[in-house]
């Protein structure tokens, strides 16, 4: 099983709010359009599942909290408040925990910002998308670029070196070009975070329905793949590290919780649809479970309410299974793995062993796609832009050497036995 | 798409809750050989053939007279669908003329040239026809084709003009065409309407009156000719057979002429259409026989039977099967191997026609290379397989198969023969070992109103396909002959012809020997490594599109790599198409936090998974089924 030998006593902890005003055209994600206002009733319940699941995974220290989405900034910071009150009661919060709050940039969500930080926010993501008007109304957004930009200059103001943006590309119509200018136009108000993601068409959205139906067009692969590059090149001559596949920082103000996901670490998620991984030792256990909180909300509210918690599934990860998760969450980073950090998960079968023999992996090597060093496994500047189309090799590869390496124990299991009883 | 047929003869089992109880009191020793006419009835897809064989059968008492008789009740499926008769079938009927009784033989044709070494063999049994034309329609191809084997058979034809009830009939122009195109007399048509009965009692007339009796005698020695054979789980094969000379019964002794090989008769009788024992068989007539045979391949198609202690010259003309379009099946994946070689094995049971060879690719694995008379038969074989017994196939685009003549001494030792045939690609021999290599040619028959002319010859021209002739057949219907290779009507010719003359042209075909053609072998290179499975034989001339084409298709199969792949068609060392499938620059970037991870990881092994599945040609990965677009039908 995947039993984890190092104890961690830091965790992460995020919150789900899964509500929105108002379905964004490209968004399949599960949230809702609240139809009453619930929020004290949410409240209640994310304070209750938080002190439920703190307490199963007797956690002693909480390094970072992220309020996430649905829309987080729809609910009242005392909300936020509440939640990050109860994290305290049953574990300890630094005041240098970082708590980041994820932003729709309209005037109400500015307009609440200072009253997030003096909850104890201080980190906003804010969801800026686009600089450009028609696209955000296409997209189905209900902010104004202006709003956007003013947004950010308050979050700015409240929590300096501490903001990041959301931008998208890839939109309908766009060109490269266009691009290009939103992005210095950008580049000229955002601070020291920027998130950057591709525009994905998902099946049963309206964007979908229109793209099918000839109404809108998106831009082709061989365009995205130049606004990508495009995007990479101009960040990096502005003093953007790229540190992840889509998140560029500069003056070292990555994402410290995000960071702790692609580094494979515990994490607890609370709220309707949350995700977490973490080994829940306040009931004795010992492998590292994948959960999932009830999707709906109304359900969601009732379960806590009457069962005290809201989890609806609960997975022990094989020990094969976690390592997928460290090698494919890991590769994300520039930096990848180093030999460290996957010893910590895999104290028998080191980097070079498993990944070292395979001719596939030899010919990404070669290629100069891939890098395995002294210092551990990463893709290069090239190979990060096509790391979905590596890991399935890496995948098949430790795949093979786990099974591989499980037979040969249990073969030499059995030899022991033999030996040590002959008859 | 389909290929033409004639309209089937659909007797169906219905039929046998109705035959004449007066058969069974009638000594069939009182027909004599004058007293007996067999004839078939043959027609273009539609106009009328099945229609007009209920009519028949109602007016003769073989079926009771109800206006239900309609065709097909429970055919196979694919015999509904495509209006074409697999299994030809036969019904005895008895005539009163003139005070006299009639002993009718109808014999049913397998619907389609694919089938006319069948068409032959029963119109061998025959002595006139009945060549049906749709009174709207006019002449098709098929019919042409049909007159030719009647006419070259030297059988007595009667012309029926048939659906003469419908708004736009215009028997005249029929008859005109008639007149043209097969030089007979339009008085000699008779007009009907089989729907309605009108005229059906003159088409019975006719049979007696213009068809001759067979030349039998009962005096001579036992002498048959098997001309259609069943398999039956329970008795075995059930051989259709008409009686030149003599007589059998039950308990004879009789031998094959074609293996040599000895049974004794269990069972002999007339088909009404419905099996109806009798004891005797005379000379003249037309029955079944079960003889304890337990394939279908003893009791080909052709062969004589007789009496063992009377030994007889076998009638002309008989030659085994001979399979003109080969395709690979394979099973859609490896577990169903034995499920879709029991199907075959079951299909062939009652197709002798069918060569099957086990063979094996790379890309698709363990499966046969199976041998059919035609296109349409390979159709119908896979519909059957599909729908009669529920497998799922993967065929591959259809070949022909080619010869060569060696020129190599030794080769010629190695073979035995100084000719041989290439079934699979693979094993073409090369250029420097051969004298001459030959291709199989058709004979192929165009009709279509003129207006389309002029594009139907271009269609021609790119399918190398050489004018024989062109005949105008009345003031708007052109017939035009063409000799075509076989392997540039097999795959969509038809589809073609059918989609450029707005579904107004009709085509069909005859086997019409070898020539020598100039043939090589195309390899497909994925950067530069050549894929096995996608050798090609193909005339010089069509090399360049063959192949292009063929890239094209493998190029929409494979997706992107992370390096940039050749596509290639090669003739040697020479490069004549390519493709490249462009490098993949970058995967869609999207965020991956905590919450995402379950999905991705989902996708991941998902791609993994098939990673393990996918064909490596050099560092290029292709999917399964990338060679299998290539290689397969397309789709219609």
């Amino acid at each position: 099983g995947g039993f984890e030998q190092v104890k961690p006593f830091f965790r992460v902890f995020r919150v789900r709010w899964p509500y929105c005003l108002r379905r964004c055209s490209y968004c399949n994600f599960n949230k809702y359009i609240p139809r009453e206002n619930n929020d004290p009733m949410m409240t209640e319940c994310l304070q209750r599942e938080t002190e439920t699941l703190l307490q199963l995974s007797q956690v002693s220290c909480i390094t970072s909290v992220f309020f996430g989405g649905g829309t987080p900034s729809l609910a009242h910071p005392s909300t936020i408040a509440a939640v990050l009150e109860s994290v305290s009661r049953r574990a300890y919060l630094s005041d240098k925990a970082e708590v980041t709050l994820e932003v729709n940039p309209t005037p109400v969500g500015k307009s609440k910002l200072e009253d997030y930080c003096r909850a104890g926010v201080n980190r906003f993501s804010i969801g800026v998308q686009s600089l450009q008007d028609g696209d955000l109304k296409i997209l189905g957004r209900d902010h104004s670029p202006h709003q956007a930009l003013q947004t950010v200059e308050e979050a700015r103001r409240l929590c300096p070196g501490r903001v990041s943006v959301d931008v998208m590309f890839g939109r309908p119509k766009q060109s490269a070009e266009s691009w290009e200018n939103e992005l210095s136009e950008l580049l000229r108000v955002c601070d020291d975070h920027v998130s950057l993601y591709q525009l994905t068409l998902e099946r049963g959205t309206q964007l979908f329905k229109q793209v099918l139906g000839g109404e809108v067009t998106m831009p082709a692969e061989d365009v995205t793949a130049e606004m990508y590059q495009c995007a990479r090149r101009t960040l990096h001559q502005h003093g953007f590290l790229q540190y992840e596949v889509s998140n560029f920082a500069r003056h070292k103000a990555v994402s410290h919780h995000n960071t702790s996901y692609w580094k494979g670490r515990q994490y607890i998620g609370v709220g309707p649809g949350a995700h977490g991984r973490f080994v829940p030792r306040g009931e004795g256990g010992v492998v590292r479970e994948a959960r999932t909180q009830t999707l709906e909300p109304d359900v969601w509210i009732r379960e806590v309410q009457q069962r005290g918690h809201g989890t609806r599934r609960r997975i022990q990860l094989s020990h094969l299974e976690l390592l997928e998760e460290v090698l494919v969450m890991g590769m994300r980073m520039s930096k990848g793995i180093n030999h460290k950090h996957w010893e910590l998960f895999s104290p028998q079968l080191g980097l070079h062993e498993v990944f070292g023999t395979s001719n596939d992996i030899q010919e990404l090597l070669q290629s100069g796609q891939l890098i395995l060093d002294d210092r551990g496994l990463r893709c290069s500047w090239d190979g990060l832009a096509l790391l979905d189309s590596i890991l399935p090799a890496l995948l098949v590869m430790l795949e093979r050497q786990i099974s591989q390496r499980l037979q040969r124990d249990h073969h030499a299991d059995g030899q022991t036995k033999r030996i040590s009883n002959p008859q | 798409s389909t290929l033409l047929y004639t309209t089937p003869l659909h007797l169906t089992g219905k039929y046998c809750t109705f035959y004449s109880t007066t058969f069974d009191t009638i000594d069939l020793s009182k027909f004599p050989v004058d007293r007996i006419r067999n004839f078939c009835i043959i027609a273009h897809i539609d106009h009328g053939k099945s229609t007009l064989a209920d009519r028949l059968l109602e007016m003769t008492g073989a079926i009771a007279t109800t206006d239900k008789n309609k065709q097909v009740l429970d055919k196979l499926q694919v015999e509904r669908e495509r209006g074409i008769t697999v299994k030809a079938q036969t019904a005895t009927l008895i005539y009163s003329h003139q005070g006299q009784q009639y002993l009718l033989n109808l014999i049913d044709t397998p619907g389609h040239v694919d089938f006319s070494y069948e068409v032959s063999r029963s119109i061998s049994a025959c002595q006139g026809v009945l060549l049906i034309v749709d009174a709207n329609q006019g002449i098709q191809a098929q019919t042409v084709a049909n007159f030719y084997l009647a006419f070259e058979a030297q059988l007595a034809i009667i012309p029926v003009i048939n659906k003469i009830d419908l708004k736009n009939a215009d028997p005249e122009r029929v008859e005109t065409q008639i007149e043209k195109v097969f030089d007979i007399p339009r008085e000699e048509c008779i007009r009907i309407s089989a729907k309605l009965g009108t005229n059906v009692d003159k088409v019975l007339q006719a049979v007696v009156d213009r068809i001759p009796a067979p030349m039998a005698s009962t005096d001579d020695p036992f002498k048959a000719l098997v001309f259609d054979s069943n398999f039956d789980h329970y008795r075995g094969v059930v051989a259709n057979i008409a009686v030149f000379g003599g007589r059998v019964k039950k308990g004879d002794r009789i031998v094959s002429a074609y293996l040599g090989k000895t049974y004794e008769v269990n069972e002999l009788g007339l088909l009404r259409p419905h099996e109806h024992p009798t004891q005797k068989l005379f000379a003249g007539q037309v029955g079944y026989i079960i003889a304890g045979m337990k394939d279908v391949k003893e009791a080909q198609i052709g062969d004589t039977l007789y009496l063992q202690e009377q030994p007889v010259e076998a009638l002309p003309g008989f030659k085994p099967a001979k399979a003109m379009v080969f395709a690979g099946m394979y099973p859609m994946d490896q577990s169903e191997y034995q499920g879709l070689r029991s199907a075959i094995e079951r299909l062939t049971l009652n197709d002798s026609s069918v060569t099957v060879q086990r063979d094996s690719s790379m890309a698709l694995g363990a499966g046969w290379r199976l041998g059919f008379l035609g296109l349409l038969h390979m159709e119908v074989f896979n519909q059957r397989l599909e729908q009669e017994y529920n497998a799922s196939v993967i065929v591959t685009a259809p070949t022909v198969p080619y010869k060569a003549v060696l020129s190599s001494p030794k080769l010629i030792k190695e073979h035995g023969s100084e000719e041989i045939t290439i079934v699979n690609p693979a094993q073409f021999p090369d250029r420097s070992v051969v004298s001459e290599y030959l291709e199989p040619m058709v004979l192929g028959t165009i009709l279509s109103p003129d207006t389309y002319t002029g594009k139907i010859m271009t269609l021609c021209l790119n399918r190398r396909g050489i004018q024989k002739n062109m005949v105008y057949i009345d003031d708007q219907r052109v017939m035009m002959k063409y000799l075509f290779p076989l392997n540039e009507i097999v795959v969509d010719f038809y589809d073609l012809l059918k989609s450029l003359s707005s579904g107004y042209a009709s085509f069909d075909y005859e086997n019409a020997g070898y020539q020598a053609a100039d043939l090589i072998k195309m390899n497909i290179l994925l950067n530069g490594q050549p894929v096995e499975e996608l050798i090609t034989i193909v005339h010089r001339g069509r090399a360049y599109s063959t192949g292009k084409a063929m890239c094209e298709r493998l190029k929409d199969s494979i997706p992107r790599q992370m390096f940039e792949v050749a596509v290639q068609a090669s003739i040697g060392s020479k490069v004549i198409a390519r493709e490249t499938i462009k490098a993949y620059r970058k995967n869609v970037l999207a965020k991956c936090y905590g919450g995402d991870i379950t999905r991705k990881m989902k996708l991941l092994k998902k791609q993994a998974e098939g990673k393990k599945k996918m064909r490596r040609i050099g560092n290029v990965e292709v999917p399964k089924d990338a060679f299998i677009n290539v290689l397969k039908r397309k789709d219609k």
